[in-house]
């Protein structure tokens, strides 16, 4: 399959525009998504495939995302842009009491097939407003799946299996991750199975268990451990809902000890369930408690010296993996 | 603007059929109401009892293939665009034969078949997705309408605004039909807007907006009417403020201590029901031997569905893990 190297905002807007060429049903809707506003993954689109197909909207989130699923109740393949994840309190009922609940409700007679794409700026100083990462409020909600893609490739192919599932499906993108590059293969009909981890670097002695932004950091923390001698796994999940439990079991079998990293913040977060899950199914073969590392409880600060605190870095994962070893974290610093 | 049922008079037939789709949904009310109360039916319901002639006008108004958008009040609209009663019934009293197949509840029936695209439980959240159906018409370039219903309380929220909006920006083929029964939940709408019609409203976002009597159905008819062709042709959405009244309160089994006794007896005695029975005996159109004969086929009907819906088996069990999903690979269910 041909590839071409390319960043995870060019593999976005791939994605989009082939599904926008392959579809009659695909068509886009959000604020400044259309040309000459668009800066982001929906730029030249609507240059492209016309107004009609990649829509304006007034700045209303709860209007953006009811009229996707109206639209996705008579047969089209809607995807919204809330442009920032902190706007989509704004729209969560239209998201969660209606596209999520609506097959069930039905009795599976009406179905509201959207997909909604968000932004995550975390680490870039916009303030406790413009940062987070809220994908464990979407988790909680029977009926939506959930979406984190880290790598170019991934969110290709994951962004174009989100477009055509059959169920409302959230993506988030990281903004810090967007301009990273990979290859990615352009074959239009390139897509990967949601619900499907990837273990990205090979380790024996912990998995790291992660997804998005927190992929960086593991490989990091990884290629630091790997100093010290310590062999560490790295499992991206890729996808929280459906989530690859299978593999996650399988490679915590095989080390023995996990820790899950993640951007979003560690109390009630993604972790606490992947640790629950990974405790309740091997409690007998684990080695040492699922530590988790995820954001401080805090409203996320403006100032760089202080956000820096909040994100899960190098030290502090290699400091967790040091204690499901039984290491003194003190040997490489930080707090857990 | 008023609405003084400019144009003809609906012809007997039409006026016949109203009767009849309002006699039916104060049966199936009462039915409901009287089982409730003894103990026999176990079911939450949000009465429309009083709104009748609304929903009977979306019933003469609307072809089958027009979508509409109502609310958990929604025993009358879903009689109106002719969804059975069994799977009304059904659906309300958790059966297998209802619309969802127990699934839903009282709140959250819909039947694509009748054009009845969905029933919201969350106030003010139907607007937005009326938007969407009627993106997708004009997309599609059919000429289907869509109606979203709401009550006087929607109309503060963000979401309607949001939604009316986008409606009159694009000129979509939907009609804003609030039932405004003067209460949002408990509270008189006097006390929650400014403006003293909704109605008004309409002028923010561009689009007409018309206040109607909602307990006339013939000024129902008119109103309904123009607000559907302009849909239909091209001409945008509109705002209709149908002013009218709930008897029994918010929720079954509301006390209604907040309802001044001298407003009930005044709504009582413009009941759309009985008022229309009267007037269409004085203007001859029907007989009162027709009258009894509608009257009885109402009742009739509605110990037939809910016999039925009482025969059948409440929902299945395996109905929980069924529908959550398309393809529930790896998700929790």
């Amino acid at each position: 399959m041909d590839e071409q190297v390319m960043s995870q905002r060019e593999a976005l807007n791939l994605a989009l525009d082939q599904a926008l060429a392959a579809d009659e049903r695909v068509l886009l809707l959000g604020e400044d998504i259309a040309d000459p506003g668009a800066s982001g993954p929906t730029k030249g689109l609507s240059t492209r495939y016309g107004a009609d197909r990649v829509l304006d909207t007034p700045i209303s989130e709860a209007a953006i995302l009811g009229a996707a699923i109206g639209m996705a109740m008579d047969g089209f393949l809607p995807v919204a842009e809330i442009m920032i994840m902190d706007f989509i309190g704004i729209a969560a009922d239209q998201l969660i009491n209606n596209a999520a609940k609506l097959r069930f409700m039905t009795g599976g007679r009406v179905t509201a097939p959207i997909t909604v794409r968000t932004q995550v700026y975390g680490g870039l100083g916009t303030g406790a407003t413009h940062s987070q990462s809220l994908e464990a409020w979407f988790m909680h909600i029977p009926g939506l799946k959930v979406i984190v893609p880290a790598t170019p490739r991934d969110a290709k192919g994951l962004l174009t299996s989100a477009i055509f599932d059959e169920d409302p499906c959230l993506v988030l993108e990281t903004i810090r991750l967007q301009g990273q590059r990979g290859p990615v293969p352009l074959d239009p009909s390139f897509s990967i199975p949601l619900g499907q981890g990837e273990v990205k670097r090979p380790g024996t002695d912990v998995t790291l268990v992660t997804y998005g932004r927190g992929l960086v950091e593991s490989l990091n923390a990884a290629a630091a451990l790997e100093a010290e001698g310590v062999s560490a796994e790295v499992l991206d999940l890729r996808t929280l809902v459906p989530l690859d439990v299978p593999l996650l079991l399988e490679c915590v079998s095989r080390t023995r000890r996990a820790v899950v990293v993640h951007d979003a913040i560690q109390f009630a977060g993604p972790g606490a369930e992947i640790a629950a899950m990974v405790q309740e199914e091997l409690f007998d073969v684990l080695e040492a408690p699922v530590l988790r590392v995820g954001a401080r409880f805090v409203p996320n600060p403006g100032s760089a010296a202080l956000e820096a605190q909040v994100y899960p870095s190098v030290d502090r994962i290699v400091s967790a993996v040091r204690r499901t070893l039984g290491k003194p974290a003190a040997e490489v610093g930080g707090d857990v | 603007m008023e609405n003084d049922r400019q144009g003809a008079a609906p012809s007997a037939d039409v006026q016949r059929r109203l009767y009849e789709l309002m006699v039916l949904m104060k049966a199936a009310d009462d039915r409901l109401s009287k089982g409730i109360a003894s103990g026999e039916l176990q079911c939450v319901y949000w009465p429309p009892r009083g709104q009748e002639a609304i929903a009977a006008a979306v019933g003469v108004c609307l072809r089958t293939d027009d979508q509409l958008v109502t609310t958990y009040r929604g025993l009358h609209d879903l009689i109106g665009k002719g969804v059975p009663l069994v799977e009304i019934y059904g659906e309300m009293l958790g059966r297998q034969v209802g619309a969802s197949r127990g699934k839903g509840g009282t709140m959250h029936i819909a039947r694509p078949e009748s054009g009845v695209a969905m029933s919201t439980g969350i106030v003010g959240a139907g607007p937005p997705v009326a938007v969407g159906l009627a993106m997708a018409a004009q997309r599609k370039g059919i000429d289907r309408v869509t109606v979203v219903s709401f009550g006087d309380g929607a109309t503060n929220t963000g979401s309607f605004h949001e939604a009316a909006n986008m409606a009159a920006l694009w000129d979509l083929p939907v009609v804003l039909l609030c039932q405004n029964n003067l209460y949002g939940e408990m509270t008189p709408v006097e006390h929650t807007m400014k403006v003293e019609t909704i109605a008004e409203r309409a002028q923010a976002y561009g689009m007409p907006g018309v206040r109607v009597d909602g307990n006339d159905p013939l000024a129902m008819v008119a109103a309904l009417e123009e607000a559907v062709d302009r849909a239909r042709s091209g001409g945008g959405p509109t705002l209709l403020d149908c002013v009218t009244f709930r008897f029994r309160g918010h929720y079954f089994g509301d006390p209604m201590a907040y309802i001044p006794a001298e407003q009930m007896a005044a709504a009582q005695l413009a009941d759309p029901v009985p008022s229309f029975r009267a007037a269409l005996a004085s203007t001859g159109i029907c007989s009162e031997h027709e009258l009894e004969e509608l009257d009885q086929a109402a009742v009739a009907a509605v110990e037939e569905a809910l016999a039925t819906v009482l025969a059948a088996e409440p929902a299945s069990a395996d109905e929980l893990s069924r529908d959550v999903y398309a393809d529930p690979t790896n998700c929790p269910v």
